[in-house]
């Protein structure tokens, strides 16, 4: 038992911490870098809450990986503060938890895959067996190369490598910058699916990727940066705003107008119907809307959701085409 | 911690880079070549008759420098080519990126490399430095005066030298510092010869040029140092006065103050280079 939930047993609270949600695992404010003459970060501050999954999403030379690299330690800003997992990020401490995947991943060549990965868990002070190891090295894929050397791997194989260092100190934070650059298909599926485990084991993660489906599909929040600054953040249901259905109606009178507008706005184009659902939909406006339009006689022929891709709001809001949120 | 586990690594890369092996190789072919070669010295018919054993052992005093120089110098090329790549070369290629975003502190990278380099320079001149002086034991009975300091003089000339290849690494490209550093200590030991002239010729000018040399880098100063720990004291005697300035003798021993001042100097470059490392954006 924790000493919080003792206290609380005991009805008597000894750790004045307790009760305090924990620092988020990344926090940043007012980041800023400049070379030479050239502003490549200005301003950039976001958080990552613990166990939450944020994408990094931007053009070439937006600044995504300088901004990662100071968040890191391993880029001294010209301004502005961190926080990783409660420390600044001038305390090497504030990186004990933390696994990364460097956008340039290159590991000793004279090493083995295993070796690669015994010095990573000693440079993290992390108590990691050898079995845990293995099975690091086996989630990636590499479980029969552990005793090979890494100068003989191929990119893909070195990127995997530098997934498993990532992943092996048992860290609380994971930072991966471009995961799936050299990977195949089935290379970009596994590691998807090590990112939805490690939500769901509690890790916070910040993805850096041009993949934006893969983004869409594993993220809870999105920060997009356009040249150095931050162009737009949020939940991908802020992010994406508004929802549509079209529907394809027969035999659509006044009534069933009517009813379509309560749901939201309309618009007609022939026999198709476009209604825009609010971002708080609570998935049952189309349902009873769909229930009701038969009960008003009206043949409904298709339903179709209509959903903004995060391409398309990436795409809009790096051409300056709407107002970020 | 730390700096004990970048320290093994810096040494097991020099093991499996074979560049262990390839110093091994060539260590081997010049002890004996010069086993070869000095036990040719004994009864040595010269123009001017059979050689008499001061001769010899003067003759033998000077080869042994020479081949001492030998091995400081593969000393030196070799932790300054090591060196050269360990910081800007492993910062180029990005294996940096992943060591210094764990929880350590890059002094404590800095100071593993340096002690690793350490480790294998001074390791391997005093190995190879020894082995010498046994071969030349074997082949002509010499035993040089003090052999321990002149071992040490060897392996601080060797540390000198890694520490500015360390300094210049972490500001210009690897190659740059392996290839500045080992101009460095070339230029240094030639500007310490010409003083040595300028001494011999009794103009103070000249010899002004191998003092300051000896300061702004102290390799040169230690290897004399070593010459005279190594060489037959009574060589020099024997040579007289006309052969002062030889660049393989050395007229007199370090003073405790150039030793300080030595160490004193890798301090500085020590924390200059932590300076410079730890505000390098990687």
């Amino acid at each position: 038992m924790g000493s919080a939930d003792a206290a609380t047993v005991r009805g008597v609270t000894s750790d004045p911490l307790a009760g305090i949600p924990p620092s988020p695992a990344v926090w940043c404010s007012g980041l800023r870098k400049r070379y030479g003459r050239r502003t490549a970060v200005d301003d950039v501050s976001f958080t990552v809450g613990r166990g939450e999954v944020v994408g990094l999403l931007g053009p070439n030379g937006a600044g995504k990986t300088s901004v990662i690299k100071m968040l890191l330690g391993l880029v001294r800003p010209d301004a502005g503060e961190v926080l990783l997992l409660g420390r600044p990020s001038t305390d090497p401490r504030s990186r004990s938890a933390v696994g990364y995947l460097p956008e340039l991943f290159r590991y000793q060549p004279w090493l083995t895959a295993a070796e690669v990965l015994d010095l990573h868990v000693k440079l993290a002070g992390a108590d990691v067996d050898a079995s845990e190891r293995r099975e690091c090295l086996a989630l990636v894929g590499l479980a029969e190369r552990a005793g090979d050397r890494v100068g003989g791997f191929s990119k893909g194989m070195q990127q995997r490598l530098g997934l498993a260092v990532a992943l092996v100190a048992r860290p609380e934070l994971v930072v991966l910058d471009e995961p799936t650059s050299a990977l195949d298909p089935l290379g970009r599926v596994d590691v998807r699916d090590i990112v939805l485990s490690l939500k769901s084991r509690g890790v916070a993660v910040l993805l850096n990727s041009h993949l934006i489906g893969e983004v869409e599909r594993v993220c809870d929040r999105v920060v997009i940066l356009d040249r150095g600054r931050v162009a737009a953040s949020g939940t991908l249901a802020e992010l994406l705003g508004q929802r549509e259905v079209r529907l394809r109606l027969a035999g659509a009178d006044g009534p069933a107008e009517e009813r379509m507008r309560a749901a939201g706005a309309l618009t007609r184009s022939g026999d198709w119907f476009t209604v825009q659902l609010t971002s708080d939909d609570d998935g049952v406006t189309v349902p009873d809307l769909v229930r009701d339009l038969v009960g008003l006689g009206v043949r409904v022929h298709a339903v179709e959701p209509v959903r903004i891709s995060l391409e398309e709001r990436l795409l809009a809001v790096l051409r300056h085409e709407e107002v970020a949120p | 911690m730390i700096a004990l586990t970048v320290a093994g690594l810096t040494l097991r890369e020099a093991f499996r880079r074979r560049v262990v092996w390839a110093l091994l190789v060539l260590t081997v072919v010049l002890l004996a070549l010069s086993g070869w070669g000095f036990s040719k010295l004994i009864g040595l018919d010269t123009d001017l008759g059979t050689m008499t054993s001061g001769e010899a052992r003067l003759i033998a005093s000077v080869l042994l420098n020479l081949i001492m120089f030998g091995f400081s110098l593969i000393a030196a090329i070799g932790t300054a080519f090591l060196a050269g790549p360990t910081l800007s070369g492993e910062v180029e290629s990005g294996q940096a990126l992943a060591i210094l975003a764990r929880p350590v502190r890059r002094s404590s990278v800095l100071l593993g490399k340096w002690l690793g380099l350490l480790t294998f320079g001074c390791g391997y001149v005093v190995v190879a430095g020894l082995a010498q002086l046994l071969v030349v034991r074997w082949a002509v009975g010499y035993w040089p005066p003090d052999p321990v300091a002149g071992l040490l003089l060897l392996a601080a000339e060797t540390v000198v030298l890694l520490t500015l290849a360390l300094l210049l690494s972490s500001v210009v490209s690897p190659l740059a510092s392996g290839i500045i550093s080992v101009g460095l200590f070339g230029a240094t030991w030639v500007a310490g010869v010409v003083g040595g002239i300028g001494a011999a010729l009794g103009n103070e000018g000249v010899e002004r040029v191998g003092s300051v040399s000896r300061v702004v880098l102290p390799t040169d100063g230690l290897w004399r140092g070593a010459m005279n720990a190594f060489q037959d004291p009574f060589a020099l005697a024997q040579m007289g006065q006309g052969e002062a300035g030889f660049p393989f003798l050395s007229d007199a021993p370090l003073t405790a103050a150039y030793l300080v001042w030595a160490a004193v100097w890798i301090a500085v470059v020590w924390g200059l280079t932590a300076l410079s490392f730890q505000r390098r954006d990687v």
